[in-house]
């Protein structure tokens, strides 16, 4: 195969992996409607007072047919979701590595925001599927594909760029130390940030028929306190040890206060504070929550935002040619 | 403070809630330490970090500094007074990090002495009623409880628990794990001052700079040669490493079709340098590829054009004549540069245009540049006459890329329109009114070099690792402790074991069944 048709097949499997993923998202959307339905169905009488702030719009109740008709229903379109989630996944490794293979010479498929934003949503789908089991993620499902489907529209509109070979900076091993460390921190804050968000909001609305299914306040902190526990070394592996080496050897000097290392700096603080609130009187559960949703808008900030906002941060691999300084 | 005679005539007459001077001080050191305080200035830490991101920094562009300061001339003044052109180096955000590095040493400090008595502890004795504990399990057995003990003190040193001594009367094994966890915050909380001292030295002994290197030019590595410099505040010109270097050759590895055309895969310097009395070596220099000579490193960070211009006044003497730095305003490589010949005579010459290294013509009529390879040379200058202002004070009409026109004329051609010379290597252009005439020689290189030295960087390497080794520590490591009880009753013994994570956070039901699991296991063998 030559290189163009490699970059045609990931432009194709991306554009799979995105509508794969739109269908599993409409598959869990019906799972939580019939799942509302349920609830409402069943606590009509309890819960008529609470049962607002539902996001999925429902039939009405006895159009759903009876009890054990929407159980099987709810878990069927639960096992469809993940089931297309899967191969959706599977398209979407399939896309990065056809971009890899479609640059000359070959690399690594994450040299510009395009590739970056491509792998940062593979890891937060491929985190999810891979810890449905053991956390019990069921709940979050629509969540975390509704977020993959919405970062990938935003990579494919407006991240776009033609494959094309590294510049000169980013040819070095540590692309691959640095990035892939990077990128994996990026995907688990941004899981840990989706529990955090539910926590908030279970705390407001600890009832209705969607909360009733997510699990408890404390096993919901206990689960992002882990995936954050897992990711912040990994940050402090790809922003305080690789980021520098690499940035010693490339620019002359290991930390340039350059905006995305202010940034990346900001975000390791942030979640420093949210290790150290979890385990402070008056900061634990919802502060803390409130301090990983900081950090995680400071993550997201850094990874697209800074890049059009500063002109001059050297990580503006947008532009091919930041190499080029003036003097 | 050792004036407690003094505080105890005061605590006499003072008015209720009135602290002593050594009881606000404690008060304020309680403040300082606390926990809360320390997020505080985490989060402070993190705010006081987004101006530097925002504005424009002296230290790190000066260009663009120098242009913000032009286009905002009522809030720059506020801005430098606030040090907001140079906030990591200011006194508010040091005053951030200081307090935060004193409250981090006030907090670990205690803690380790505490933690160095409790290493040597031994596990406490098990709580009357186990079945107190959020998480236990019990179940019935044949053995006797001695046995049953014995076992369970074997399975749990194997499984890496310490266990409290047996004595005489005990129903019950006490164990614990985990030791290590605070040791790794500690770890991990002094190394971020290890951290801090080894950045400080970079600062503060160390230097960087930069130097815009003509190909073929020798360079000695003094302060003069450099176009910028940065020192750290207790650098000395003699800490430079004396050597001087020669880019004898570069070249460029264009992209010559598919994507990414017009764009340079890569590009290197050949150096020839020599130290001090050394013999002279080679390095081919490239980006990701420093070179290191003593303590100093050169990095190949950027690439131009310079092209050879000279300059015959109208006296047919040479007025100006070498290889002029343009400065590209694009990745394409689309040049600009001046030139000032200040002893022209009868009068001043002054050049200012663009270098196309691919010029093509538009159906239009306009010059355009064609990125890549120069396939095609040309220089596009406009002329003046007349003061070139040198000898102003004023440092913009000293920059050798800006020329100062403000009290120079336009040169005009035949025609009455400005004069534009566009010139193709080789060709000499006679200039009007026998002011002279402009020669383009061709068209050499020039590599932009950084150059720094940074003491401290190994130290500020070995804390980071220390510092992830001690997260690793003070994160994965689960502190708990197990007890095992074995009371005798309904003709076996009731055997009660019950965990209790010290975090706060586990989940021990797995650790209790696996234990259950592991003393049944036993008594089957």
């Amino acid at each position: 195969m030559s290189d163009a048709d490699w970059s045609a097949l990931s432009n194709t499997a991306i554009a799979v992996a995105g509508g794969l993923y739109f269908l599993a998202l409409v598959a869990h959307l019906v799972e939580w409607s019939a799942l509302a339905g349920r609830r409402q169905h069943e606590t009509a009488t309890t819960e008529a007072a609470e049962g607002g702030g539902v996001a999925v719009a429902t039939g009405p109740a006895d159009d759903l047919g009876s009890g054990s008709d929407r159980e099987e229903r709810v878990a069927r379109f639960a096992r469809i979701g993940l089931a297309v989630t899967v191969l959706a996944l599977v398209a979407h490794l399939v896309a990065l590595v056809a971009r890899g293979l479609a640059a000359d010479p070959n690399r690594v498929p994450w040299g510009n925001m395009y590739e970056f934003t491509m792998a940062g949503t593979f890891v937060v789908a491929a985190g999810y599927v891979g810890l449905y089991r053991r956390f019990r993620l069921a709940w979050m499902a629509p969540l975390v594909v509704g977020l993959v489907v919405t970062l990938l529209m935003v990579a494919v509109i407006w991240l776009y760029n033609p494959v094309g070979p590294l510049s000169d900076s980013l040819n070095s091993p540590w692309l691959v130390i640095h990035v892939v460390s990077a990128v994996l921190a990026t995907g688990a804050f941004t899981l840990g940030g989706i529990l955090s968000a539910t926590y908030l909001v279970k705390m407001r609305r600890p009832v209705g028929p969607i909360m009733s299914r997510v699990p408890e306040l404390a096993a919901l902190d206990r689960t992002a306190y882990r995936i954050h526990a897992f990711a912040f070394p990994v940050w402090t592996f790809a922003v305080l040890i690789t980021g520098p080496i690499w940035a010693h050897q490339a620019w002359s000097s290991y930390w340039n206060w350059d905006p995305k290392e202010v940034w990346a700096f900001i975000t390791w603080v942030v979640y420093a504070a949210y290790l150290h609130a979890r385990s402070t009187a008056g900061w634990k559960g919802r502060n803390a929550a409130l301090l990983a949703l900081v950090g995680m808008a400071t993550l997201w900030f850094n990874f697209i935002g800074i890049n059009y906002f500063s002109t001059t941060s050297q990580h503006s691999y947008a532009d091919a040619a930041a190499v080029v300084e003036r003097p | 403070m050792t004036q407690t005679p003094d505080a105890r005539t005061e605590r006499t007459d003072r008015r209720a809630g009135e602290l002593t001077p050594r009881e606000l001080l404690r008060w304020a050191w309680r403040q300082l330490t606390s926990m809360r305080t320390a997020l505080i200035l985490l989060l402070l830490l993190a705010l006081a970090a987004v101006p530097g991101s925002v504005i424009p920094q002296e230290n790190l562009d000066s260009l663009e500094t120098s242009r913000w300061r032009e286009a905002h001339p009522t809030l720059a003044p506020i801005y430098d007074r606030l040090g907001l052109f140079d906030v990591y180096g200011s006194v508010w955000f040091a005053a951030v990090y200081i307090l935060l590095m004193v409250s981090l040493i006030g907090c670990i400090l205690p803690r380790t002495w505490v933690y160095l008595r409790a290493i040597r502890a031994e596990p406490p004795r098990a709580p009357r009623n186990l079945e107190r504990l959020p998480d236990h399990a019990s179940y019935d057995t044949d053995l006797g409880g001695e046995a049953v003990l014995t076992r369970a003190r074997a399975v749990l040193r194997e499984r890496g628990y310490r266990v409290r001594a047996a004595a005489d009367g005990d129903d019950a094994v006490s164990a614990e794990r985990g030791y290590l966890r605070e040791v790794g915050n500690l770890l991990f909380h002094l190394s971020v001052v290890v951290v801090l001292v080894g950045f400080a030295m970079g600062g503060l002994f160390g230097y960087k700079g930069g130097m815009i290197v003509v190909v073929g030019t020798p360079v000695a590595n003094t302060p003069n040669s450099y176009d910028d410099l940065v020192p750290g505040t207790l650098f000395q010109a003699e800490d430079m490493d004396p050597f001087v270097f020669t880019v004898d050759d570069f070249d460029v590895e264009w992209i010559e079709d598919g994507p990414g055309i017009g764009t340079s895969r890569g590009f290197a310097s050949h150096l020839t340098y020599r130290e001090r009395d050394g013999e002279e070596k080679e390095y081919r220099l490239r980006v990701n590829h420093p070179l290191k000579v003593g303590s100093t490193e050169l990095f190949l960070i950027g690439h131009g054009y310079a092209p050879v211009i000279t300059v015959r006044d109208g006296e047919g003497n040479i007025a100006y004549s070498g290889p002029t730095i343009f400065l590209p305003q694009g990745p394409d490589l689309l040049s600009f540069g001046v030139v000032k010949a200040p002893d022209a005579r009868p009068e001043q010459i002054g050049l200012d245009g663009l270098f196309f290294p691919t010029f093509v013509m538009t159906p239009d009529g306009d010059l355009t540049n064609v990125p890549g390879r120069p396939r095609n040379p040309l220089l596009s200058m406009s002329v003046y006459r007349g003061d070139l202002d040198m000898d102003a004070a004023d440092s913009t009409s000293q920059s050798v890329y800006v020329l100062d026109t403000s009290k120079a004329t336009k040169v005009e051609g035949e025609d009455g329109k400005d004069l534009r010379l566009d010139l193709s290597p080789g060709e000499t252009a006679e200039l009007p009114d026998g002011l002279g005439s402009v020669t383009f020689e061709r068209v050499v290189d020039w590599n932009r070099i950084q150059i720094s030295q940074t003491p401290g960087k190994r130290i500020a390497l070995a804390g980071v690792v220390l510092a992830l080794v001690g997260l690793l520590g003070s994160l994965f490591i689960r502190p708990r402790r197990v007890w095992v009880r074995a009371v005798a009753g309904g003709g076996g013994t009731l055997v009660t074991v019950a965990a209790l994570d010290r975090t706060g956070g586990g989940d021990v039901t797995t650790v209790i069944e696996e234990l259950v699991e592991a003393l049944a296991e036993e008594e089957k063998t």
